[in-house]
């Protein structure tokens, strides 16, 4: 075993057998997601949604991937062909690299590094590029459109979201994903940072669902004002990649707003029954809440004006969280501190 | 929500927007209205206004006597009837159209019909494949009566006492 361990092959597989753990359950999971959609949606309006593909419709995201699957990949004649066929990977490989750093126990993670935090913000912003290039070699105006808009609507809602981290950083002093899981145990619930840092925990959720461009902040595809925005043109696998980095990004944002706010794999209660349940599994059963309250959220609110969103970025979240910063950093110099350290 | 300091408070604190959620979260565990339709269908009433048929009476003799009025009051000019005299003695329609890609299926041909001859039964998932399969001639139409005679003349009989 210690001849395995030290020789000079193992690393690299030992990381890639790593990176297969945690891909594959996370692209079954993008799948069932979008069943998941249509479910939750579907009963949200009083309708049932897929149920004829497999048992109440559990082979319906198949189905649907060998339709993309053997779609025809077309390429508009007047699109820059290279950026063209590029900007879905661009879209999909950060989707699947910020997975890297995301702990799924106490230092458990394809890679436990100190500064996840700060690798997590810098790698997220990047699946912007893939829709900006989309929007642009596309050579189409709708899909310029939207991509105009993802773009300043990334600029808007990025500085709030990191705003809204250094408030975990303030309280966690470490920006190692998992001892800032960590640095919030203690009792249960309670000892989580989303009640210190209650307007941190809405303004990161909310500039989650603006970053991942879902409904009511989905103008960049704006179906109903600019077709389908950034990927018009696109169609088969490279539609499927634009789709399989959004839902990604979804499941991202949740688990990350778990591991930041509600105590990633700590139980809510401190006591017998809930300390049986895996870490694992309360960190899976927070993830899927908060994307029942993505899909919620998708059924319930009509889509925002495009100065609106501006609005609520800007004049909004910025002075909220800018406003919050100040006041956990006075309580830090109270006694206060001892309790929300 | 005329007051400015009541409405900033509503929306800031998102209270609105925790109403709307309220409201579809509970539509979330309501009964759901979807009919699965090959296997349920909604109910029908008698008067139900389908695919047409021609009928006839209980001896065999068909009902039609080529009095035309369905044709005259047929909105669409979708019926179309060419009459002769039959060997014994009576006006028979030798021709007997009805175009079901001009019919509207508003039923006037029924309701004009003095022997009940031309009548709409309750089949709605008729279909064609080709423009000429839509176009219905007498002996279809004769078909469809011989078909659904049964359920035609219980639906007529239901009705009866409203016409």
């Amino acid at each position: 075993m210690h001849d395995l361990v030290n020789a000079a092959w193992w690393p690299p597989v030992w990381a890639l057998i790593k990176i297969i753990i945690v891909l594959i359950p996370l692209l079954l999971g993008v799948a069932y997601l979008t069943l998941a959609e249509r479910k939750v949606i579907g009963y949200i309006q009083i309708r049932l949604g897929p149920n004829r593909v497999g048992f109440r419709g559990m082979l319906q995201p198949i189905a649907d991937a060998l339709k993309l699957l053997f779609k025809e990949v077309l390429i508009p004649s007047t699109a820059n062909r290279f950026l063209f066929l590029a900007a879905p990977v661009l879209a999909f490989v950060p989707a699947m690299l910020v997975w890297a750093a995301v702990p799924f126990g106490p230092g458990v993670a394809i890679s436990n590094m100190n500064a996840g935090l700060l690798y997590v913000l810098a790698i997220a912003g990047l699946g912007v590029y893939g829709i900006i290039i989309a929007g642009w070699a596309s050579n189409s105006k709708y899909a310029f459109l939207g991509a105009m808009r993802a773009a300043a609507q990334l600029v808007a809602y990025e500085i709030a979201m990191g705003f809204a981290l250094v408030g975990v950083l303030m309280l966690a002093q470490t920006l190692n994903l998992s001892k800032i899981v960590e640095a919030q145990a203690g009792g249960g619930f309670w000892s989580w940072y989303w009640l210190p840092l209650f307007p941190f925990f809405l303004v990161y959720f909310i500039s989650g669902v603006a970053e991942t461009n879902r409904a009511p902040f989905d103008v960049a595809e704006g179906e109903s004002e600019i077709v389908a925005g950034f990927h018009v043109e696109y169609s088969g696998m490279g539609f499927a990649l634009f789709f399989l980095a959004e839902y990604a990004n979804m499941i991202f944002i949740s688990i990350l707003t778990t591991v930041l706010f509600l105590g990633g794999w700590y139980p809510p209660f401190n006591v017998a029954p809930f300390t049986w349940v895996p870490g694992l599994i309360w960190l899976l059963l927070k993830t899927a809440f908060l994307l029942y309250v993505f899909l919620w959220i998708r059924a319930t609110f009509p889509r925002y004006r495009y100065d609106q969103i501006m609005r609520l970025g800007w004049k909004v979240f910025i002075p909220i969280t800018i406003a919050w910063i100040v006041v956990v950093g006075i309580a830090l110099e109270t006694p206060l501190r001892a309790i929300l350290r | 929500m005329a007051n400015p300091v009541k409405r900033w408070f509503q929306s800031f604190f998102l209270l609105e927007m925790l109403r709307g959620m309220r409201l579809t979260g509970r539509y979330f565990f309501a009964r759901k209205f979807t009919v699965q339709y090959p296997e349920e269908t909604t109910p029908q009433s008698p008067r139900f206004r389908g695919l047409h048929a021609l009928r006839r009476y209980e001896n065999g003799e068909e009902r039609c006597i080529a009095c035309k009025l369905c044709e005259a009051v047929c909105p669409a000019l979708a019926i179309t009837i060419e009459s002769e005299e039959r060997s014994d003695g009576t006006r028979r329609t030798s021709r007997y159209d009805i175009d079901l890609s001009k019919c509207i299926f508003c039923g006037l041909c029924e309701e004009s019909c003095p022997v009940d001859s031309i009548v709409e039964s309750r089949v709605l998932s008729y279909h064609a494949e080709t423009r000429s399969e839509l176009l219905y001639d007498k002996i279809r139409l004769l078909g469809n009566g011989d078909r659904l005679e049964g359920e035609l003349a219980r639906d007529r009989q239901a009705d009866s006492s409203y016409r």
